[in-house]
């Protein structure tokens, strides 16, 4: 198509428009593309330009925490900025980048040329572009018409009936409610469309006990999202029906109930951690044995914990609500769920221990961000255990605790995991290797900074500083610890200018990586660096689980064993 | 270096390419599902606890006529389903036809009935919670069968027209999946709204 537009054009093209074309064209081509490591790449830089912002709405709030009695910003824009920052983080930041990733890396290791219904993944990038671009326009536009904008500042949860006509005046909660109402049609769309490709699109042999779990987890997120998502379309609506129509569903003066909304939005909300988490155990299963040298301990079991992690997860959405006051049946049986969830978990660590256990482990960046994956993560569990307990949960409930243990799972889950990928998987998306020195002190600024913000950020949790308030008063104990967070900060900032640096005199100076530097296993590194449009030339047929290395070991193939 | 091709032994297929059209629209169906079932919990919820009438017992009649005549129209578009499968369009068109003209009558039956309940006896969506929640789910579904009507209309269009041959029996077949879930959350709707929290 490309091909047969450039012999045709220069008959018809003027000299003057011919130095305009090379850019337009490039726009053109990325965005009427339908290929899935373009729209990958594209949700990346979406995360990423998004990861950006929030990460300048944190600092900016820690500014304003880091002594007492600030006054950085009014109580009115930390409100808007502590919104914002869990609303963009999770939906704009989290999903976008391992769906990227996914887009980006399944069909490459199944052996596929590319996604199932590529037209349908385009639409559903868009849609998630479209739907940030309505959440961020609120900062312009959010009062409607009577001037200066102002952004949602009703929490990321919405918690009725704070969000009701007579709390919430304008339309800043709508730019919030239609924001979120448009990604999350773009998430069902790319989440059909990868369980759809993994099911269907693998190459031959690939059955589903050889697909690399990378896959396999995806597999089990986009289920997930394809039935947590649409519990938060749901409530969204029913929210647009009674602010536009009247409607009672959360109103409590017409018998409606404000707690039903909690349900709705948590049916949603703990399963969405597992959207995210689940991608980050992806990442880990893969890194993890190649840079241990050995194939992955337990693969089916991590298959097995990995669904029931799926189905647990569904079933845990009232810990958020303990503090709510619920029947003590309701507390028993979510504290027990939530307990029952860190049995699968904790298996997937005993397998990545096992994994790396005897293994020749090389301290490459991306290990080096999994290794620091597994420590931070079995903390962040344990203090989950820690807070499932109700009567705990009823002292330490919507404190800074809660905020330090989200943190520790997110950050030093989820981003730590996201790091790896994007250093073990850059050469294969540039073809260039970053610089390993420059890769270090991105990783020990940002280690160091990670836990001097988020260790210490457990301790006025404690001492009793909630959530969400924009300012303290001095003499309580809290005064050195907030501090202490809010220079964390500068260390991850530090960090993350490395990672850019890094990155971007990579792409152009970089060594050549080659096919395969890190001597790996699966499909995507049998291509070329970047893989071609059609990814494979030849459709390849897969044997055993690590096909890469059946084909540079033909005197010991892994089939042998199967 | 080359992709990786050593099959010493035949391969074993995964999932035909094929069927990808089938598993997308199940993952569609698995998200409306989730959709329904919150709207379905809130109507449950929220049964009898409205503060003013009227009342379900008072201003819902069961609307036997409309729901024969949906459930019959997924009889109607399998036999659609089954003519364009051995290629007779002719027939085809007129099941399709029908199917079309069955899902209409319904949505027209949901517009008398709401005509009524507004006009008549006086329940909009801001009257109570029985308004709030029964306008909502019964106007979920019914804006589903208006999307499923849309659909169907543009393929009897192209089907018209003449675009529409054997081949696409399968996509057809795809398309009619969705008709089918919007029939079966019918059966659901109608019980827990007609029956179960009258």
């Amino acid at each position: 198509m490309a091909n047969a537009e450039s012999i045709l054009k220069p008959m018809v093209v003027s000299p003057a428009a011919e130095g305009a074309r090379p850019l337009l064209d490039l726009l053109h081509d990325w965005i009427v593309t339908v290929d899935h490591k373009r729209l990958g790449l594209m949700y990346i830089i979406y995360g990423i330009l998004f990861l950006v912002i929030a990460g300048l709405e944190a600092t900016v709030m820690r500014i304003q925490l880091a002594i007492p009695h600030n006054h950085f910003v009014s109580p009115q824009v930390f409100n808007q900025l502590f919104t914002m920052h869990g609303t963009t983080m999770v939906f704009l930041v989290g999903m976008p980048l391992l769906f990227g990733l996914a887009n980006y890396l399944a069909p490459l290791m199944i052996g596929a040329r590319d996604m199932a219904f590529p037209r349908l993944n385009a639409f559903s990038f868009w849609m998630s572009a479209l739907g940030g671009l309505i959440l961020y326009f609120s900062f312009i536009g959010g009062s409607g018409l009577y001037g200066a904008g102002s952004a949602p500042d009703v929490g990321w949860f919405a918690y009725a009936p704070l969000t009701s006509p007579a709390f919430s005046v304008g339309h800043s909660t709508d730019y919030w409610i239609v924001g979120l109402l448009v990604s999350g049609i773009g998430s069902i769309g790319t989440a059909a469309n990868i369980v759809t490709t993994i099911l269907c699109m693998r190459c031959p042999g690939m059955t589903l006990g050889r697909m690399p779990l990378f896959a396999w987890l995806n597999l089990v997120t986009s289920a997930l999202v394809l039935i947590v998502i649409s519990p938060l379309t749901a409530a969204q609506i029913m929210l647009l029906i009674d602010r536009y129509l009247g409607g009672h569903f959360f109103d409590t003066q017409a018998g409606g109930s404000a707690v039903i909304w909690m349900h709705f939005f948590w049916i949603f909300g703990h399963p969405e951690v597992y959207v995210l988490i689940i991608p980050g155990f992806a990442i880990a299963s893969e890194v993890i044995p190649v840079f241990s040298r050995k194939p992955i301990f337990g693969y089916s079991i991590m298959v097995a914990a990995t669904l029931a992690i799926g189905f647990l997860s569904l079933s845990v959405w009232a810990h958020h609500m303990f503090t709510v006051g619920m029947t003590s049946y309701a507390n028993a049986f979510f504290t027990a769920s939530t307990m029952a969830i860190g049995v699968p978990t904790g298996i997937k660590i005993f397998n990545w221990l096992g994994t790396m256990w005897g293994g020749k482990i090389r301290f490459s960046v991306p290990m080096m961000f999994c290794v620091a994956f597994l420590f931070q993560f079995l903390i962040a569990g344990l203090t989950g255990i820690m807070l499932s307990a109700s009567p705990f949960d009823w002292q330490l409930g919507n404190s800074y605790f809660v905020v330090a243990h989200f943190h520790y799972v997110l950050m030093g889950g989820l981003v730590f995991t996201i790091f790896a990928a994007f250093y073990y998987w850059y050469p294969k998306v540039t073809g260039r290797m970053w610089n390993e020195t420059l890769g270090k002190w991105h990783f020990w600024l940002f280690l160091v900074g990670f836990h001097l913000t988020f260790d210490f950020m457990h301790i006025p949790g404690v001492l009793g500083m909630p959530r969400r308030i924009y300012t303290y008063e001095a003499g309580r104990g809290w005064e050195i610890w907030n501090l202490i967070i809010s220079i964390g900060v500068i260390f991850q900032i530090a960090g993350i200018l490395f990672w850019v640096v890094n990155f971007i005199w990579s792409y152009f100076r970089g060594e050549p990586a080659g096919n395969d530097p890190w001597d790996a296993w699966t499909l995507e590194w049998s291509t070329t660096s970047p893989p071609p449009d059609y990814n494979f030339a030849k459709i390849p047929v897969v044997d055993s689980r690590r096909p890469l290395w059946d084909l540079k070991h033909p005197e010991d193939p892994d089939w042998k064993y199967e | 270096m080359a992709a990786p091709s050593i099959a010493l032994k035949q391969p074993e297929m995964p999932l035909s390419h094929e069927l990808r059209g089938r598993v997308g629209m199940w993952c569609l169906i698995a998200a409306e599902s989730a959709i329904f079932s919150i709207f379905v919990v809130a109507y449950l919820y929220y049964a009898g606890k409205s503060l003013g009438g009227p009342t379900p017992g008072e201003v819902l009649h069961v609307p036997i006529f409309n729901s024969i005549c949906l459930f019959s129209s997924s009889f109607t578009i399998v036999m659609a389903e089954r003519a364009i499968a051995q290629g007779k369009l002719r027939l085809f068109g007129t099941w399709w036809f029908l199917t079309i003209a069955l899902g209409a009558i319904f949505i027209a039956g949901t517009a008398r009935e709401w005509y009524r309940l507004i006009y008549e006896d006086g329940l909009t969506i801001s009257t109570n919670l029985f308004g709030t929640t029964y306008y909502s789910l019964v106007g979920l579904h019914a804006f589903h069968v208006i999307v499923g009507l849309i659909g169907l209309s543009i393929i009897m269009i192209f089907t018209a027209l003449g675009y529409v041959a054997q081949e696409h029996a399968e996509r057809i077949g795809v398309f009619a999946m969705y008709w089918h879930f919007v029939d079966a959350i019918w059966v659901v709707v109608l019980s827990v709204v007609y029956f179960i929290a009258r």
